[in-house]
């Protein structure tokens, strides 16, 4: 028999190529000291491929100028490349562009929400309910807003296993106070993936709200915000290739209709008398002052950059990564790893401790083979409290991180172990 | 393997910290936090005749932080305790004789600032007089 292609008794299907991008990001060729630059820290912000720093460089030589005033024929095409980019960004996510507010990042998009809309609604005898799990930008806020109304804050368990309990969801939207249910997507420590559409369907039964902080999630697996069905949603450009500055909230429209405006000024207004002021139409009402322009083009860019690649794709690349790098990493002596055992069940993060040795010393001692990963509390200092640690070593991956990096990852951790033996 | 930073020396303390524990009786205390990384270190110090006569740490912390609190334990037990609350950044770094990097330089500051701290009752980061790197950023 005769085929062109695979059968069983071919042996063993050799793995489809890995995906490797490197060429595309023009830091990654940066060297050290002669050594490559090994960069595992995307949770905390990803690297730029040259697409992106490209619209950066066009938008400023080209088309710079203040949007939303000018009538001059530059003036339009900021605002074109702007607006456009609303729509493409929007559409990155299935959500609607009319709902869809640029704010600085997530912890502001946050923050919108919970002066807008928890300042307003939330009262004595209400409950917020986040978890464990977050990220302090979903926390300090709503310390701040429930302490400044009287309501709760109140908090799901995040288990051993690094996961949430549906069931103790249940409970707490049973005693019927909760107003509010704020949770992350995926966890920037633990990458555990949140079940969260069954978490909006669960809260909206009970008649709570729900808030979903995506800055993990969008950046590494396809995300479609209608689907999941939130009334808000937030995320940031610069964890999903784009710059810094320009983060990202949907919103439920009729929702955001209702609130006040959160910063008051320029450009968010319709008109301004001596003492009065009404406010644009959405989302232009929660933009005040001169937008991140550029940033908005180069965000466009990066999920121009995504979409062509398909997030499926960006997904499976860094499950497959994550899998290999809990593999390797679980095969050193006296290193300890967090968060959800399977990759199938967690972002392109894994945390980890080594025994003996301080996380600090772990990514100082790495950072000398210019191995980039981040030691710290990863601002969810409840979360470490609750794993009883202070802090916790953390190699994260972006689309461009191959199998290679998780193998400098290992060789260095080993040698750092050396220091300390 | 050598290595600027992380010394035989370093790592001994580090390993073996000199007066870490708690004393029965003391007259002063502090505890602070280092909100880069969540490390926290608190200080109990018995003082005679205006000196230091006997100083504990306790807390937990990175290779840096550990060691320094050991090294600097060494030379504070004694001190006039007027004198202990005026020690900068340069006189640490250069009791540790080794090059800390900017970021690092408040792990290595925690041991004064607990100090500080509870001489005083306030917890100001040391300043290097020399205005290389930013131990107060």
């Amino acid at each position: 028999m005769t085929s062109l292609t695979p059968t069983a008794t071919a042996g063993p299907v050799p793995p489809a190529a890995e995906l490797d991008l490197r060429a595309d990001f023009p830091i990654l060729a940066r060297e050290t000291a002669g050594r490559r630059l090994v960069y595992l820290d995307s949770s905390s912000t990803s690297q730029k491929p040259q697409s992106v720093l490209a619209a950066l460089d066009d938008f400023y030589r080209q088309h710079n100028a203040n949007i939303h005033r000018g009538v001059y024929p530059l003036a339009l095409e900021a605002d074109a490349l702007f607006e456009g980019a609303r729509e493409r960004i929007a559409a990155f996510v299935d959500a609607p562009v009319r709902s869809t507010v640029f704010t600085s990042n997530v912890t502001a998009a946050i923050n919108l929400v919970a002066y807008a809309w928890g300042r307003t609604n939330l009262r004595q005898g209400d409950a917020v309910l986040i978890s464990e799990m977050e990220h302090h930008s979903n926390i300090v806020p709503w310390q701040l807003a429930t302490q400044a109304t009287g309501a709760q804050l109140r908090y799901l368990d995040v288990s051993e296993a690094g996961t949430l309990s549906l069931d103790q969801l249940d409970e707490e939207l049973a005693r019927g106070d909760v107003r509010l249910v704020a949770l992350t997507h995926v966890s920037n420590v633990l990458g555990t993936i949140n079940p969260i559409a069954a978490i909006v369907q669960r809260a909206h039964a009970a008649g709570a709200l729900v808030l979903v902080d995506g800055a993990q999630a969008v950046p590494q697996m396809p995300v479609d915000v209608g689907a999941i069905g939130a009334d808000f949603y937030a995320w940031t450009g610069h964890k999903a290739l784009g710059p810094t500055g320009i983060g990202v909230l949907h919103g439920d429209a009729a929702l955001l209709e209702a609130m006040p405006p959160f910063l008051a000024g320029g450009d968010m207004i319709e008109s301004v008398t001596r003492q009065r002021s009404t406010w644009k139409e959405l989302p232009w009402k929660f933009e005040a002052g001169t937008s991140m322009i550029a940033e908005a083009v180069g965000l466009g860019a990066a999920v121009d950059y995504l979409g062509a690649l398909g997030m499926e794709r960006v997904r499976e690349h860094e499950r497959s990564l994550v899998a290999y790098a809990l593999e390797q990493l679980g095969g050193i002596e006296g290193v300890g790893l967090f968060g959800p055992p399977r990759a199938e069940d967690r972002g392109g993060v894994v945390s980890f401790v080594v025994d003996g040795v301080h996380p600090h010393d772990v990514a100082e001692l790495l950072g000398r083979e210019n191995v980039c990963i981040r030691a710290s509390h990863h601002c969810a200092q409840p979360l470490m409290a609750k794993l009883g640690v202070a802090a916790t070593a953390r190699a994260s991956f972006g689309p461009y991180n191959v199998r290679d990096d998780v193998d400098a990852l290992v060789g260095a951790i080993v040698k750092a172990q050396k220091v300390f033996a | 393997m050598a290595d600027d930073l992380y010394r035989d020396f370093i790592l001994d303390h580090y390993k073996r910290p000199r007066n870490f524990g708690e004393l029965e009786q003391h007259d002063l205390d502090a505890h602070e936090f280092n909100p880069l990384c969540g490390d926290e270190l608190g200080v109990q110090i018995r003082v005679d005749d205006g000196r230091i006569a006997e100083l504990r740490f306790n807390g937990h912390g990175c290779a840096i932080s550990q060691a320094s609190a050991s090294i600097a334990s060494e030379e504070l037990v004694g001190m006039p305790v007027e004198e202990a609350a005026t020690l900068d950044a340069d006189w640490l770094f250069e009791l540790l004789g080794i090059d800390i990097s900017a970021t690092r330089r408040k792990c290595a500051l925690l041991s004064l600032k607990v100090v500080r701290h509870a001489i005083t009752g306030e917890g100001s980061w040391p300043l290097a007089a020399t205005p290389d790197g930013h131990p107060d950023r």
